[in-house]
């Protein structure tokens, strides 16, 4: 406390509004360059919250805690899966632990919650899993980038044009949870399979933590569509899925996911009943190339389980970061450089063995995978990919500026054309 | 209750309260803001569950109504922060007097209940009705007035309105309407057979309690600039509750020591440990068996000035 109490009380002196230009005199190229890591360790999404602390110090840990010869530390604070936790702890870390800059949250709205902060207060602060669209598009604040994240709905589009050009689905029913990730990923699904030509019977929202789906799971019986989209994130995607397998209905009806859905923190719990759920994303834990085999080989050593979104995220944007950080010598009190240098950054060294760049927008650029989920030998469940979409942007095949000027997606905004 | 005969005792602990933003400068005043917007938030469930014996478990929506309507007239309505604040106060006071109309009938545990479920409601309004409240991603933005920017100035204002709304709820449970709250407490049927309309009472009360938990409602968006289902949910009613139980019920005063419990394991303690929730629990249960009566309460007993509750 008393190191605590000392820096507060030197800051005390310039006063909140100056903090950023005393903080950068006071610490130049000194001492240890200090990480604030928002992650929840308690609440609905703990079990991925875990992950993002896991993959975070994973690189670190590799590199030696080291970015040149400054030393990094990594402070962890709990966001509780709550908004209002989560801008606590931000406060907290920027405020009391004089931060350098701040990583991480998990749900859409802690995210948001913290992105409002850091507009006010200037602190840098990246976003591996925050998806919110408007963050890299109509409300982008220029210290928020999404290093090595992606956004909501840019995942999705790819299946849509996959199932409805390979598998030859036309009419598709979307269950989603009932927040703005739900709607930005159904979104990007709908409006890119009804452009096409494809039809969406209906749409059903669920309310976050559902533990019954059966009032759905009758309706999508009774509407006999081709497919189902379900865009479920943790402990809803594990119910859902085994409600669905106890119902009768995966072998009736072929399930499509959200890359959330099947992503390793849910199907590592579940057996047989994951197999052949359909999704898109950046990352599969079952790719063949050997950046990712060698990724995915250290991550199960440390941590006894394959890596998830979460943990592949993070370990990525630490990479990331220390690439950017290594421009600049290590000068991270020097916000605008620091913030231009991990802008320009091309990560080389990622898991996913291609080099990822941001857009204009401060969004990565990837190539997507079309993934099945597949028995590995050992017995566990994951991801593997069966076709490839080459450098996905978050505008699909839009022009970003004409893009730009259509509502976001919402309940009421799927971005579907009528036919 | 003594506090009448010691009018020093409240000038020494505001002079004290006062030395904050000197002694503790910087995040550590933000955190005190926030103890003190607690600390009203829990007096205002102790007016009702220490003095008229009646638990709530809505005060945490009856003040998340103030957050969201402070959030939306300023941000979505670009409404005056002053007008927003007030707007939001009788916001909870109209809510507390519907939730009051339909609940002052019952007590105990089916008080408890309905209040939860009414305080229910609200958080699913704040949840579904998406346009308005802006669903799960909640409202954001500045909020607070320009002239309180600065934290020391506005931990002033914040302990400046609680001084006033404190000595308010004391006079308040201390005046011959307070002693009919405790009567109503101890048997209500006695003071109904006495002539008491024990209903309006407790209606008053309820209408009362209400307008604190939304004055400390409004003072938390213009302290967040942020509100989201989480501000009206359960957990915050619960909040209050808790507060007011570890401080001591029916003391009012014991809630700033809650609060400052409450605040220090919510933002000290989790520093230390990932399981401060599991901290929160211990000190909750150990509380219950040595302390019912609450920190203020055992102190007051321990002191021996513990006069006669009743």
């Amino acid at each position: 406390m008393d190191r605590r109490k000392f820096l507060s009380s030197a800051t005390s002196a310039t006063g909140l509004a100056y903090f950023g230009d005393f903080e950068r005199a006071f610490a130049q190229g000194t001492g240890p360059i200090k990480i604030g890591l928002l992650t929840p360790l308690t609440g609905v999404v703990a079990a991925g919250g875990k992950e993002i602390v896991e993959g975070f110090n994973l690189y670190w840990q590799q590199v030696g805690k080291k970015i040149g010869n400054r030393e990094v530390q990594v402070l962890v604070e709990d966001d509780g899966s709550n908004p209002d936790v989560s801008l606590q702890k931000a406060r907290k870390l920027t405020e009391q632990d004089k931060v350098h800059f701040l990583v991480g949250d998990l749900l859409a709205n802690t995210g948001l919650a913290v992105a409002e902060y850091a507009k006010t207060s200037g602190i840098p602060y990246f976003i591996p899993v925050i998806a919110a669209d408007d963050l890299t598009q109509r409300k982008r604040i220029p210290n928020v980038i999404r290093v090595a994240g992606y956004s909501a709905s840019q995942m999705p589009r790819p299946l849509a044009d996959y199932v409805f050009k390979k598998k030859g689905y036309r009419k598709v029913i979307t269950i989603s949870q009932d927040y703005t990730f739900g709607h930005e990923q159904c979104g990007g699904f709908c409006q890119v399979f009804t452009e096409l030509g494809g039809s969406i019977l209906a749409q059903h929202w669920n309310p976050l933590n559902t533990q019954d789906f059966s009032p759905y799971l009758a309706q999508i019986q009774s509407a006999k569509p081709d497919a189902v989209f379900a865009m479920e994130t943790g402990a809803d995607a594990t119910r859902l899925i085994q409600q669905w397998n106890n119902f009768g209905l995966k072998a009736k009806i072929p399930m499509l996911g959200a890359q959330n859905a099947t992503d390793q923190s849910v199907i590592r719990t579940l057996g047989a009943e994951a197999e052949g759920i359909i999704s898109s994303a950046h990352f599969a834990e079952g790719n063949d190339n050997p950046a990712t085999k060698k990724f995915v080989a250290e991550y199960e050593t440390a941590f006894k389980h394959l890596p998830s979104i979460y943990g592949f995220s993070h370990y990525s944007c630490a990479a990331w970061l220390a690439a950017a950080i290594k421009t600049i010598n290590g000068n991270v009190e020097d916000r605008p450089k620091f913030l231009d240098a991990v802008r320009k950054t091309v990560l080389t060294n990622s898991p996913l063995g291609r080099p990822v760049r941001l857009d204009d927008y401060g969004n990565p650029i990837y190539d997507v995978y079309i993934r099945n989920v597949v028995k590995r030998s050992d017995g566990h469940y994951w991801n593997v990919p069966i076709e490839t979409y080459p450098g996905v942007s978050q505008f699909w095949t839009y022009k970003p500026e004409e893009y730009m000027k259509q509502p976001p997606y919402s309940r009421s905004f799927q971005g579907i054309k009528k036919s | 209750m003594n506090l009448s005969l010691h009018p020093l005792r409240a000038v020494i602990a505001l002079a004290l309260l006062c030395l904050v933003p000197v002694l503790l400068p910087g995040y550590q005043t933000t955190l005190a803001t926030l103890t003190l917007i607690y600390t009203l938030l829990a007096m205002s469930v102790d007016i009702l569950a220490g003095y008229a014996g009646r638990t709530p478990l809505c005060h945490g929506a009856l003040f998340g109504v103030a957050t969201y309507v402070v959030m939306y007239f300023v941000t979505t309505a670009t409404g005056n922060p002053w007008l927003g604040a007030l707007l939001g106060i009788a916001a909870a006071g109209v809510v507390a007097l519907i939730f009051a109309l339909l609940a002052v009938r019952t007590t105990g545990v089916y008080f408890l209940l309905l209040t939860l479920a009414l305080g229910m409601i609200i958080w699913g309004v704040c949840q579904r009705w998406t346009s308005v409240t802006g669903g799960e991603n909640g409202l954001r933005g500045t909020v607070r007035p320009e002239w309180l920017a600065d934290p020391a100035r506005f931990f002033y204002f914040v302990l400046a309105i609680t001084a006033l709304a404190t000595f308010a709820m004391w006079r308040f449970v201390n005046s011959p309407f307070g002693l009919s709250l405790k009567g109503i407490r101890e048997s209500e049927s006695r003071m109904r057979s006495l002539g008491y309309n024990s209903a309006q009472h407790l209606i008053i009360a309820f209408v009362f309690s209400g307008l604190m938990a939304g004055l400390s409602g409004a003072l938390y968006a213009w302290f967040n600039g942020f509100v989201s289902p989480s501000s009206v949910a359960l957990a915050q009613s619960v909040k209050g509750l808790l507060i007011a139980i570890i401080g001591g019920i029916g003391t009012l005063f014991g809630s700033a020591l809650g609060a400052i419990i409450i605040v220090l394991l919510e933002n000290v303690v989790s520093s230390f440990t990932q399981r401060w929730s599991m901290v929160l629990g211990l000190l909750f249960v150990l509380a219950m068996i040595f302390t019912p009566e609450g920190l203020l309460g055992k102190l007051r007993q321990l002191t021996g000035r513990r006069r006669a509750a009743a």
